[in-house]
């Protein structure tokens, strides 16, 4: 059995993984796609690799490699159709708008005016966000028309096309924290609480985890947020609405869990190389039938 | 014989020593300064400036 791990920068969380797949006794090849030169016409070694396992810190790195990789045959974690629904947040709206799924009400619009209108007509405080972004950064929270007009100006002059993109989301009033539950093979595995004194609760932005306990309701709702965008690995992050319940506001398809494990106390890597090894092992099994 | 994996860091110069064996393409911080660093060869031990965080990154 061959499985690759496709990475650039090597975090923590790459490094928990090898461990957990060494302790498993299967072997992973790292390749740093930073060295990497494919040839579509001609997948060479990649044709022997039962699984490719997605670790790129970079958005573009994963995408160009998971798309060449797919076309060659080979099975990635997650697939490209997952990474390209939860890297863009409006679609990831639109699935969970699929599937039924409770999340924060949603505008989108083109251009100023009807950005203007978007943002008015959810009502302050709105909150506004890149459609493509992590981290917590250029996520902003707007409390009135003043600032709204100077975002939307601040984007149509210096941003990027990208940035044309109005993505408004109703604020929720969340108790100092959001929630974030770990989903391995469509099983919630575990579930944290992420705090701060800040609305923005990213680890990235100095939240810290807490231990939160995985309620039935919690489980449901995160494992079809994970069928709706076909993850075999993810995080679900999701809003404690004081009117609506539980939000699901948006999906990680590369997971950081370093500040997780001790907190919820599962082992996260080995669930996810263990998840991987059985993907990878039926995947074999497939090849050399 | 054990050798002792050390190289300086490039912002402060203070020694650094990983805690195991380096990968290629690891992220060290800098006791020192806390600067991150990558390392961007094993042998030999290699470390320089991680690149700064760009639009595309994040989990
Ligand atoms: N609609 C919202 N209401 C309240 N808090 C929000 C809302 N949207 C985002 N946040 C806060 O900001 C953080 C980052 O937003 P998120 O949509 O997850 O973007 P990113 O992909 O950058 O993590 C969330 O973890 C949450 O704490
Ligand atoms: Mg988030
Ligand atoms: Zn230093």
């Amino acid at each position: 059995m061959q499985i690759a791990m496709l990475h650039t920068r090597l975090r923590t969380e790459e490094r928990l993984l090898l461990d957990a797949f060494e302790s498993l006794g299967v072997n992973v090849k790292l390749v740093d796609l930073r060295t990497v030169v494919f040839d579509p016409s001609d997948p060479g070694a990649w044709a022997r690799v039962d699984l490719a396992l997605d670790r790129c810190v970079s958005l573009t790195a994963s995408t160009t490699a998971v798309q060449v990789l797919e076309h060659f045959g080979v099975r990635c974690v997650n697939s490209s159709r997952t990474i390209e629904v939860c890297s863009d947040k409006l679609s990831t709206t639109l699935a969970l708008a699929r599937a039924q799924l409770p999340m924060p009400a949603v505008r989108v619009a083109t251009g100023r005016e009807a950005g203007l209108e978007a943002i008015e007509s959810i009502g302050y405080p709105v909150v506004l966000k890149p459609t493509v972004g992590s981290w917590g950064r250029l996520v902003a929270r707007v409390n009135d028309r003043d600032a709204a007009e100077a975002i939307l100006e601040h984007r149509d002059t210096l941003g990027s096309v990208r940035q044309k993109i109005i993505y408004a989301q109703e604020h929720v009033d969340k108790p100092g924290r959001d929630l974030r539950v770990f989903v391995v093979g469509g099983i919630a595995v575990a579930a944290i609480g992420r705090r701060s004194e800040h609305w923005v609760t990213n680890t990235a932005r100095g939240a810290t985890a807490e231990s939160v306990d995985l309620t039935s309701d919690l489980r449901a709702l995160s494992q079809q947020a994970a069928q709706s965008v076909g993850a075999d690995l993810c995080a679900v992050d999701l809003l404690e609405c004081p009117r609506r319940g539980l939000l699901i506001n948006e999906l990680n398809h590369s997971m950081e869990f370093r500040n997780s494990i001790d907190t919820t106390g599962i082992d996260i890597p080995r669930l996810v190389a263990e998840h991987v090894v059985s993907l990878a092992g039926a995947t074999h099994q497939g090849v050399s039938a | 014989m054990s050798i002792t994996i050390e190289a300086n860091c490039p912002e402060c110069d203070a020694p650094v020593q990983p805690a195991r064996r380096p990968l290629a393409g690891e992220i060290l911080r800098c006791t020192q300064c806390s600067v991150e660093l990558e390392v961007t060869s094993t042998e030999p031990f290699r470390l320089e400036l991680a690149p700064e965080v760009e639009e595309d990154w994040g989990e």
